[in-house]
């Protein structure tokens, strides 16, 4: 049986033109992401993995190229339909968390549910990443790992369809970053939700359906892990 | 509650000192604007009610003995509503336990007992009986001043006769609000005084049976006076009337007008300034507000918010701010506004104060408030609506520096570092830097323009007083008198010198500009009453022609060289073409002079005087006193020395309270751009500064940079303050300009100083508030952050 397609590109580019030099970002990047998936993107900085999770996510345009969300070109959408686009389908998580820092646990996650059209409870969300006994604390009385946790949480509380994650271990040591990585395996098996990590830290791809390699700007390489490990197994 | 509103509820509390901050200059607008117009608006309501419900006459004329006859020719002109005669004249008092002659105008009450027009409220005990010949009532500030009451007796001079009579009440008139006696400045309750006498006792003393001195007209509603008040003229011209005036030229009530108008520009002048200030600031600090929550935008957007949301988001907290200025506005506001409505109202001796609050007043200022808020956070929210959601993720770019020739200057000067990082930030952000330089010169030019109202006076009390009006007293007539009249005053006790002037009225006229104007014939080289240029050099009058004050010759449009035409009316009178040649400046009334030999050849007639200018010699001054209560042709007199200061007493309690109002206007202005600048700067540069720490700079050398960047700002506003305080304070005096009165623009040097210190000094304690933040400064922390 044919895996259902979430996104498809089609000679995707970014060109950023600062005047003097044009710098691709990405060069003609052609993929298919499966629903249910958890995808890991790998590269060296600056190979544009990061732009594309942010086009992906409807956070940035293409320069050219097509990118499809099912059968929804993304690339036809000005602002305000990429606006609905992450409000209805796609969870952010990122390196440096972007927890507002006004607001509690309970709160950060509660501005998604606020706009979301079928949120879970803030609380739920909040002990589906083990965080229940957090949830009044302010991100600056947060460890970095739980920071991140209540990251994801605000990231899975609308029930996304895709979870976009870039770094998201990024600033952990490996005790915690394990624990965040057990936290979107578990988003990935009891929800379904079709997850993308961006990393540097190659060990990651063992936990990965497939792993996307990139390489200046372009799509290197494709492989496929028949046997993934968990994350307490992953060591780095 | 939304979370979004959560964040903006924590963020504003956060921030509570900043909003603070700009919330007083908002506040500062809000209120100016509500006690101008709230005040100007009482007392205008106050006014015409009083005028209303006591029927307040619309036309006045005085005259000499007209045949009672003529009246009813009057009442039937058209327009005319209704008419009432008096008697009246100017007499003196002599009242027990009071050395000082006093001087009241003395006005008929009619048979009926209350007048049908100008009708006095009844404040205290009864009005004469009008068949009594002993009885007078009396204003009550006067009797309160002087301490008489209902049953007391005193003595009049009427007409050379001395009487007793007995105070049966108090009264107040809307026709005498604002009561200034001949020759003097401001209101004196004690030495000049309304007095209330039944027509017949006193048209009995007066030789005036079947006859009056004085008509208060009231016309048909909507009625236009110019053709009544022409009509009058004529009619009365044969009984020497100087003629008649609408309400506009009626003493007491262009007095209050005057004073209505002042504090509307007061509403036109200042609240543009707060409320300019507080777009600034929220600009400002919305800025930067929106420059470090980058990151909070972005994710946001990322969580699907929509642009809108984003914008509103910020603008609704800048709207926080708006709604805290607002209502700080209002609070503040209202007190003044009622308390020196009520102060007002007590100053001219309303009898009640109407005090209406409009809520139009209250929603055009809030909506202002708001509105300025909004126009300041507009660009900032904006800003923050059209950052892409991946561009907001990633920190923003540093700032570009460039080297420039100012950087090659700075190197060559060898500036030491900390210097330099400042002068680079003003010279990168150059709209900041002239914005707050800006908003503290403004701060300084509210100090420097309020302030110079004292050096005014001062001026205007030495050319009143020490120049033109060098005499002790003045003695007054009711008639014009023959010269024999300076010998007798020669003749009283302890009198030095005694000068004659006369008064004559005459109605100018150049094209189709025409003024009323009280003509003084002079005899050269007066020495006790002279006219005085602005070089403190006396003038004598022309011998060939006329001599106006500056801005009688600019509401005439004349020059030197022009020509007037004249129109003199009462005892002396007749239509001449006099050329203008010379023109001088003056601060009181709208002077014309001539000289005395040619008014006589003129009309020729003898030299006459209508007043005398005498010195006196102190040892006498009792003497003197007691025969001026006996003196039959005596109108009054004015005791100059005391018109001084009472002047200058009155004054200068209403300097003390507008002073402290705008010291604090000004430190508040100061306060929210030096404290808003300052946090900016050390949120700007925390880790910059915290870098600088660690490369070994002590606190003092850091907290230079902060403070030395305000301060030199403060600094460079300082000649922008003075040059803008001296513009506002011009604007100030023009508006204040009236027939009755001139404001010189006097700015001496400690004026701008003392504005300097003030701002200087709020803005060094404003800096120095942050500057403490820095101490506390945790460095680890600051370097770890992501910016």
């Amino acid at each position: 049986m044919d895996k259902e397609i979430v996104f498809r590109t089609e000679d995707l580019t970014k060109v950023y033109d600062t005047g003097e030099v044009k710098v691709y970002a990405l060069a003609g990047v052609d993929l298919d992401l499966f629903a249910g998936e958890l995808t890991v993107l790998l590269g060296p900085s600056g190979s544009g993995k990061s732009t594309l999770l942010n086009i992906l996510g409807g956070l940035d345009h293409a320069t050219s190229g097509k990118v499809w969300f099912h059968d929804r070109e993304l690339t036809q959408l000005r602002d305000r339909g990429l606006t609905q686009f992450r409000r209805d389908h796609v969870g952010f998580v990122f390196q440096f968390y972007n927890l507002v820092p006004s607001l509690t646990a309970r709160e950060n996650v509660q501005l998604v549910t606020d706009v979301a059209r079928d949120p879970m409870r803030p609380e739920e969300a909040l002990e589906r990443v083990g965080l229940a006994h957090r949830i009044d604390h302010f991100p600056a009385e947060l460890s970095g790992g739980e920071q991140q946790r209540v990251a994801i949480a605000r990231a899975v509380a609308k029930r996304p369809e895709i979870l976009l994650c870039d770094e998201p271990t990024g600033a952990l040591d490996s005790a915690t970053g394990t624990q965040v990585l057990e936290v979107l395996r578990g988003v990935n098996d009891e929800l379904g939700t079709s997850t993308v990590v961006i990393t540097h830290n190659a060990e990651i791809r063992k936990m990965a359906h497939r792993v996307l390699y990139f390489q200046d700007g372009k799509l290197s390489r494709v492989e496929t892990n028949e046997h993934r490990l968990s994350p307490a197994e992953i060591v780095w | 509650m939304d979370a979004l509103d959560i964040k903006l509820w924590r963020d504003f509390k956060r921030l509570w000192a900043q909003s603070l901050a700009i919330a007083l200059v908002m506040a500062a607008g809000v209120a100016v604007l509500l006690m101008s117009f709230g005040m100007s608006k009482a007392l205008d309501e106050t006014r015409d009610t009083y005028y209303e419900r006591n029927r307040f006459a619309d036309v006045f004329v005085d005259a000499r003995s007209v045949p009672m006859s003529m009246l009813a020719t009057i009442q039937t002109l058209e327009g005319v509503a209704a008419a009432e005669a008096r008697v009246t004249t100017h007499a003196t008092l002599d009242i027990d336990g009071k050395s000082r002659a006093t001087v009241v105008y003395v006005n008929s009450l009619p048979e009926t007992g209350v007048p049908l027009l100008n009708v006095p409220i009844l404040r205290r005990g009864t009005l004469p009986d009008p068949n009594a010949s002993d009885q007078v009532a009396l204003n009550e500030p006067f009797a309160k001043a002087n301490d008489l009451w209902p049953g007391d007796r005193l003595a009049i001079n009427l007409n050379g006769t001395k009487r007793e009579v007995t105070v049966t009440g108090w009264l107040l008139s809307p026709e005498f609000i604002y009561t200034i006696g001949p020759g003097s400045l401001i209101p004196d309750d004690e030495d000049y005084g309304i007095l209330w006498m039944p027509e017949r006792a006193l048209a009995a003393v007066l030789d005036r049976t079947g006859a009056f001195d004085n008509l208060t007209l009231k016309l048909r509603p909507g009625f236009d006076p110019k053709p009544v008040i022409e009509e009058l003229d004529r009619l009365l011209e044969p009984y020497g009337s100087w003629g008649a005036i609408d309400r506009t030229e009626q003493v007491s009530n262009a007095f209050i007008d005057g004073e209505i108008n002042q504090l509307k520009t007061l509403a036109y002048i200042l609240p543009p300034v707060f409320l300019g200030i507080t777009v600034f600031l929220v600009n400002m600090v919305m800025g930067r507000i929106v420059t470090l929550e980058r990151t909070e935008i972005g994710l946001l957007k990322a969580l699907g918010y929509t642009n809108l949301d984003v914008c509103l988001h910020y603008l609704f907290l800048s709207g926080l701010v708006a709604a805290v200025g607002v209502v700080i506005g209002w609070a503040a506001g209202s007190w003044l506004s009622f308390g020196l409505a009520k102060l007002y109202a007590n100053f001219f001796k309303f009898p009640y104060l109407i005090y209406n609050v409009s809520w139009n007043t209250y929603i055009v200022s809030g909506l202002l408030g708001f509105a300025a808020a909004t126009f300041g956070a507009i660009r900032s929210a904006m800003a923050a609506a059209r950052l892409s959601p991946a561009t907001a993720m990633s920190p923003p770019a540093p700032p570009r520096f460039k080297r420039s020739w100012i950087d090659r200057a700075l190197a060559a000067v060898r500036v030491s570092q900390p210097t330099m990082m400042i002068l680079r930030s003003l010279i990168r952000w150059p709209i900041r830097a002239a914005m707050s330089i800006l908003g503290m010169a403004l701060a300084v030019s509210i100090l420097v323009s309020s302030n110079f109202f004292p050096d005014s006076l001062d001026v205007i009390i030495d050319s009143a007083f020490r120049q033109s009006n060098r005499q002790h007293a003045v003695l007054f007539f009711n008639d014009l008198m023959p010269e024999s009249a300076l010998e007798e005053a020669r003749r009283l006790p302890g009198v030095l010198q005694a000068e004659g002037q006369q008064y004559l009225t005459a109605v100018f006229r150049k094209d189709h500009y025409e003024k009323r104007v009280v003509v003084e014939a002079r005899r050269p080289g007066n020495d006790l009453s002279r006219v005085v240029d602005t070089n403190g050099q006396p003038i004598d009058a022309p011998t060939d022609g006329v001599m106006l004050s500056r801005r009688l010759a600019a509401q005439l449009h004349v020059g030197v060289g022009d020509t007037v035409e004249a129109e003199f009316r009462g005892t002396r009178h007749g239509t001449f073409e006099l050329p203008v040649t010379a023109l001088i400046t003056q601060y009181f009334g709208l002077g014309a002079y001539l000289d005395q030999g040619m008014a006589d050849r003129m009309f020729q007639q003898s030299s006459q005087t209508s007043i005398v200018n005498v010195t006196l010699d102190p040892a006498f001054d009792e003497a003197f006193q007691e025969r001026l209560k006996e003196l039959p042709k005596l109108g009054g007199s004015a005791m100059m020395i005391e018109n001084r200061e009472g002047f200058q007493e009155t004054i200068s309690q209403n300097i003390l309270i507008t002073t402290t109002i705008y010291v604090i206007l000004g430190v508040l202005i100061t306060v929210g751009v030096a404290y808003n600048g300052a946090r900016i700067q050390l949120s700007e540069r925390a880790r910059e500064l915290a870098s600088l720490r660690i490369l070994g700079f002590t606190r003092a050398e850091v907290g230079f940079i902060l403070v030395g960047e305000i301060m030199l700002l403060a600094l460079l506003a300082q000649p922008l303050g003075w040059w803008l305080g001296w513009a506002i304070a011009k604007l100030m005096a023009e508006s204040f300009t009236s027939d009755l009165y001139a404001i010189p623009l006097v700015l001496k040097p400690a004026t701008f100083s003392q504005a300097s210190l003030v701002v200087l000094g709020a803005a060094l304690v404003s800096v120095l508030i942050v500057r403490r933040q820095l101490d506390r400064l945790n460095l680890v922390s600051v370097m770890k952050t992501r910016e």
